[in-house]
């Protein structure tokens, strides 16, 4: 029975890190239903844009309060996880701070990992006051109604019990060490824990065992159930801000895309020598719908946009027309983009990899119409995005939709739109009006 | 104003075998809109004073298409791209100015991969270089000390990065450049892009132009700048919202550059 607590750490172990496997194929499954996109033009850029604002975090220091506070969980995040290496050797093999070795190195690592636990319970703390007592106007918007908002909160309180355990297993072990308790060898400095340990003065070595033992293991088991609560939550932009920052937009944030298939049918048209009775060629595909009704018809850029979005409210904050009371709020986009794959993805599941028609599609059932003509596509919400999130190409797509597929524009588009066609202006001014300018008073 | 405007067209110069300098987009605010074509009437008195062969297209100038795209039909903006490009590739265009963020982004950014290739320059990048180039100077003039608070257009600034070009020239002015809560990249939309200056609003407790004017407000100035003929327009309705019109012009750079020199 000696090897008992190995062979059930490895079991929790391989049980987590599969069951995230099996997540990560279901994200890859779903995001590569979207349509195909070239991506291979200036990788240098893209590799310069994912160091810059994802590793460098540029674009989250733009507000200091939030970007500040953002720096400490995600070096956090990132620099204490050195030690979860650790913890996996330890629990495997049934050592004690394996790495200990290091000797003066480990000492400062650990010292380091303490402080930064600290801090990162302190900016947690000050995250959850932001969302839940101070209520920022960015929080508490319509789409944050329910389950987004429990989200945000349960991820503060899984970070703030992690720090907590690791503090609180130091705190029990560095006790042991001063003890001389068995196994428990002289490891580490523990600046913040050694505070923590005076209340553990008079304890027996064998509940301090139970102690440190308890913390250690719901610390592994807690950073487990953290990487599979990821997938199901918002919080996946921990992983996907790294691509999405490299995919991300490298033009001019105003060049729209032109469509390759209109292209064709518009040289054709303007081709003098081109038959316009000609019938298609027998082998002709089927033409491409226009725009994007569903989440089909979007790229897997744009879905990838969609998993990676934390719901920060930074694009909705800074949009005109959420500003003046709109419906529209580009989060939600984003938000609602995101469910709609979900549950196609579910859908496949359930039909054994095929998606059976389900009576639903992203515009209507999830995106309005109200929402999607209320952009004055100004580029505010691509501007604000910390990671590179682009809620106005599925706008743009889904209006492109709704304009050449349903012929559905506002009447008053409509009107614009044959101006445009009959006299070159989106007013009814006659083209050959148009140096009138030069003559008049 | 100089009652008389010399604007050339393409189909005359190409006639007497000439080519200018650069072509003159007006675009179609600047052609009908008549607060814009004041700007349009500004701009050719500078690019006159400042000796700059030019020609306009005239009326062969037709939309650039961009409100068709930006409301989603792209078929329609690519027929007036296309037929603009066959126009101005037959005059073979090589550079372009427009008073228009518009037409600047669209023929700029989308008119390259549809077959039309050209150096495109909005008008306070061109006013600018003239300014650096000698071609025109200004000596503090009538708007010395003013307080400007510059309004960025969308497709200019945050869309294609020009913030300083139009900046620069109200520092030419010796007036006070005061700056919005939100601006340069940052700026807030005056409300008319993506085809919203042809429709009515969707539901809501205010207009984006009022809530832009308000912020322009806030800074107590004397004129708002403005480097678009709609942002124009918006921001000039929204200080007449806030019954301000006596005491705040709205006006665009070119504007302000050709009357402080009095032209």
């Amino acid at each position: 029975m000696e090897y008992l607590p190995n062979i059930v750490f490895a079991i929790i172990l391989f049980a987590g890190i599969g069951y995230f496997a099996r997540n990560v194929n279901r994200l890859r499954r779903n995001i590569k239903l979207g349509r195909d996109v070239d991506v291979s033009d200036n990788t240098s850029l893209r590799w310069k844009n994912m160091a810059r604002i994802a590793l460098g975090q540029t674009k989250m220091v733009v507000r200091p309060i939030a970007g500040l506070l953002h720096i400490i969980v995600y070096a956090g995040f990132i620099i204490i996880n050195i030690e979860v290496l650790e913890i996996i050797i330890d629990g495997l093999l049934g050592t004690h701070r394996v790495f200990g070795s290091l000797g003066t190195l480990y000492d400062v690592l650990i010292a380091a990992f303490e402080v930064l636990a600290l801090l990162v319970i302190v900016s947690v703390t000050i995250f959850w006051v932001r969302r839940n007592i101070l209520r920022l106007r960015r929080f508490v918007k319509p789409e944050m109604k329910g389950w987004p908002k429990k989200d945000g909160n349960m991820i503060l309180y899984i970070e703030f019990v992690l720090m907590v355990l690791f503090l609180t297993m130091n705190g029990a072990d560095y006790q042991l060490q001063q003890l001389g308790a068995d196994h428990y060898t002289q490891a580490g400095a523990f600046p913040v824990s050694q505070y923590i340990a005076p209340l553990f003065e008079g304890m027996s070595i064998s509940s301090l065992v139970v102690i440190e033992r308890t913390a250690w293991w719901l610390h592994i088991a807690g950073i487990l159930f953290f990487l599979n609560y990821l997938y199901y939550s918002k919080h996946l932009h921990i992983l996907l801000a790294f691509p999405n920052t490299y995919y991300g937009r490298t033009k001019p944030k105003g060049q729209f895309k032109n469509l390759d298939a209109v292209t064709e049918e518009v040289k054709l048209m303007l081709d003098p020598s081109a038959d316009p009775f000609a019938a298609p060629a027998e082998d002709a595909a089927e033409p491409e719908k226009f725009g994007a009704s569903d989440v089909m018809d979007l790229t897997w850029v744009q879905l990838l946009n969609a998993y990676t979005c934390t719901e920060c409210g930074r694009c909705t904050d800074e949009c005109p027309a959420n500003q003046t009371g709109k419906k529209l709020s580009p989060r939600k986009i984003m938000m609602d983009t995101r469910d709609r794959l979900e549950q196609v993805g579910k859908n496949i599941e359930a039909n054994k990899g095929k998606f059976v028609e389900d009576n639903n599609q992203l515009l209507d059932n999830y995106i309005t119409r109200e929402e999607l003509w209320a952009c004055t596509t100004c580029n505010a919400c691509v501007q604000a995005c910390p990671v590179s999130i682009d809620p106005l190409s599925i706008i743009m797509d889904m209006r492109q939709y709704l304009v050449m597929e349903q012929s559905a524009a506002p009447t008053d588009l409509n009107n614009m739109m044959g101006n445009i066609e009959n006299n070159g202006a989106p007013w009814p001014f006659n083209q050959m009006d148009r140096l009138n300018w030069a003559n008049e008073e | 104003m100089a009652n008389e405007l010399k604007v050339p067209t393409m189909a005359e110069l190409s006639a007497a075998g000439k080519s200018p300098e650069v072509l003159f987009w007006v675009g179609c605010a600047g052609s009908f809109d008549d607060r814009a074509k004041k700007i349009t009437k500004a701009f050719v008195q500078l690019l006159t004073k400042a000796k700059v062969p030019f020609a306009v297209l005239g009326t062969e100038e037709s939309c650039t298409g961009d409100p068709a795209k930006r409301a989603g039909n792209e078929f329609l903006f690519q027929m007036q791209a296309m037929t603009n490009i066959e126009v101005m590739n037959g005059y073979e265009v090589k550079k372009i100015v427009t008073a228009c963020p518009h037409c600047f982004n669209t023929i700029k950014n989308e008119y390259p991969g549809l077959g039309g290739k050209y150096e495109v320059v909005h008008h306070t990048q061109f006013l600018r270089q003239l300014f650096e180039e000698g071609r025109i100077s200004l000596e503090g003039g009538k708007f010395k000390g003013k307080r400007i608070t510059y309004h960025d257009p969308c497709y200019l600034g945050r869309a294609n990065n020009v913030f300083e070009a139009p900046r620069d020239l109200i520092r030419k002015l010796d007036a006070e450049l005061v700056e919005m809560k939100s601006c340069k990249q940052r700026g807030l939309c005056c409300g008319a892009g993506g085809a919203q200056m042809f429709k009515e609003p969707e539901k809501g407790d205010k207009d984006i132009n009022v809530e832009r004017t308000e912020q322009a407000l806030e800074t107590q100035p004397e004129i708002i700048a403005a480097a678009c003929p709609f942002c124009n327009t918006m921001m000039t309705d929204g200080v007449k919202n806030k019954e301000k019109e006596a005491s705040i012009a709205v006006m665009d750079i070119a504007e302000l550059i050709a009357s402080a020199e009095d032209l």
